[in-house]
């Protein structure tokens, strides 16, 4: 029993270790995170939601201010507050719009669609049907029959070859939060590249995206 | 760097790197009492006049504009350490000097609104602009060094602006060698053969972004 209680107590104060980390330090992670990587990622919706309930309270509390107090120093301190706050979602939930808009089929088929929050499964449908129909009314259905298809060159593609599909071969920045050793960069093995704390490396995204899942890297 | 055709999503601009380096401490001196303030970014504060303290760069230049305190320059921006970067950086032609991660946007934030504060502005202008340069030739001179062997890039100490401004043209580069060396590519012919009517059945083509 006691034991239960002090190995408890020990993840609370982990816990509460991470929580000293703000919900601004991570929606910021997050931002460059998405910024950065070339296909979508999961959606925080957790921080999403705090930040947006950080925001609002904010909000309520300077117009409170500004109506009762004339305090011209501390209002716009807190207003400053907000904006960077504000700009930080907003800008988070603007690049994943991009992304959809811009992978919209190919997130659609894929499980990258279990990372969009619902309102983004939302947009991504209503997306989807008005570029069929209007490929389809402006251009699919003038050309000759085997043609017509959104997805595919013509019936006789394999695969879906019309789809964008993000580009994962691509480059990024990134940092590494810990040790994380030797760390294998493609299938073969020969190229293995040893990762130390605190350093700035360029790596193949496809190789290192899930230690971007697991928190142990960041885009920068 | 090579101006870029097509706007691309993971592009920073150099306003948004600055907006990540405003979060970075500094210490003021308040000439004010103020109440602690509790802000979603942190809690700062309460400040008592002559009391240093610390707050993020932001909040720390509007104070500073509306005059209720003064910037302490951080350690690493007096001309002593300054120029004994800008020596060793000099001497290690393959290595980048420890500096800090946003040293190129703090510096231009307090030379603009806090240069009253600083002494020998100058001279630490000067400094910071030498350390500049000889950092940025050795980035140079390492993109010459990328081949098709180049499977990863390590770039110790190197900082934000640094990195964005070299961001474009190394993926770029990068990639294109990964693309033009991949085993992919080279096994294209024979699956060509067989499917005369189909173009182009090698590695997806990048479709042009609407």
């Amino acid at each position: 029993m006691e034991s239960e209680l002090a190995g408890r107590s020990e993840e609370e104060a982990a816990a509460a270790a991470m929580e000293a980390q703000t919900d601004v330090d991570l929606l910021k992670r997050a931002w460059r995170n998405e910024k950065a990587a070339p296909e979508i990622l999961q959606f925080e919706a957790g921080l999403v939601q705090r930040a947006r309930e950080q925001i609002q309270l904010l909000e309520e509390t300077v117009e409170e201010f500004t109506e009762n107090r004339s305090d011209d120093l501390v209002i716009p301190l807190y207003q400053m507050d907000l904006d960077r706050a504000l700009f930080l979602l907003r800008s988070y939930l603007r690049i994943r719009l991009q992304k959809i808009e811009k992978y919209m089929v190919h997130i659609s088929k894929t499980n990258l669609w279990n990372r969009l929050s619902e309102q983004e499964q939302r947009f991504a449908k209503r997306c989807i049907d008005i570029m069929e129909k209007h490929l389809d009314q402006s251009v699919l259905s003038r050309l000759p029959y085997g043609y017509q298809s959104m997805l595919k060159q013509s019936i006789s593609s394999e695969e879906d070859d019309m789809v964008p599909e993000p580009q994962l071969n691509t480059f990024v920045f990134c940092k590494t939060k810990s040790n994380v050793g030797a760390f294998q960069l493609d299938d073969m093995g020969e190229e293995i590249v040893d990762l130390v704390a605190d350093d700035l490396y360029v790596l193949r995204y496809k190789s290192m995206k899930g230690l971007v899942d697991g928190g142990r890297i960041d885009l920068v | 760097m090579a101006g870029q055709s097509d706007p691309h999503i993971s592009i920073f601009t150099p306003a948004e790197v600055e907006f990540l380096a405003e979060d970075e401490l500094v210490e003021i001196v308040p000439n004010i009492r103020m109440d602690a303030l509790n802000m979603i970014c942190g809690d700062f504060g309460p400040f008592f006049p002559q009391i240093s303290t610390k707050v993020p760069i932001w909040l720390a230049v509007a104070l500073k504009k509306r005059g209720k305190c003064s910037v302490r320059p951080p350690e690493w921006m007096s001309v002593e350490r300054l120029t004994h970067v800008l020596e060793a950086e000099r001497e290690s032609p393959r290595e980048f000097q420890p500096l800090p991660f946003h040293y190129i946007e703090l510096s231009k934030l307090l030379f603009e609104k806090a240069h009253d504060d600083i002494p020998d502005i100058y001279m630490v202008r000067s400094l910071i602009e030498d350390i500049r340069d000889v950092r940025f030739h050795k980035v140079e001179m390492g993109l010459e060094k990328i081949s098709g062997r180049t499977h990863a890039v390590k770039l110790k100490n190197l900082s934000a602006m640094e990195v964005n401004i070299v961001r474009p043209f190394m993926v770029r580069a990068l990639q294109a060698f990964y693309k033009h060396g991949s085993p992919e590519m080279i096994q294209q012919p024979e699956s060509t053969v067989s499917r005369t009517q189909v173009l182009d059945r090698g590695p997806r083509r990048d479709l042009r972004p609407r």
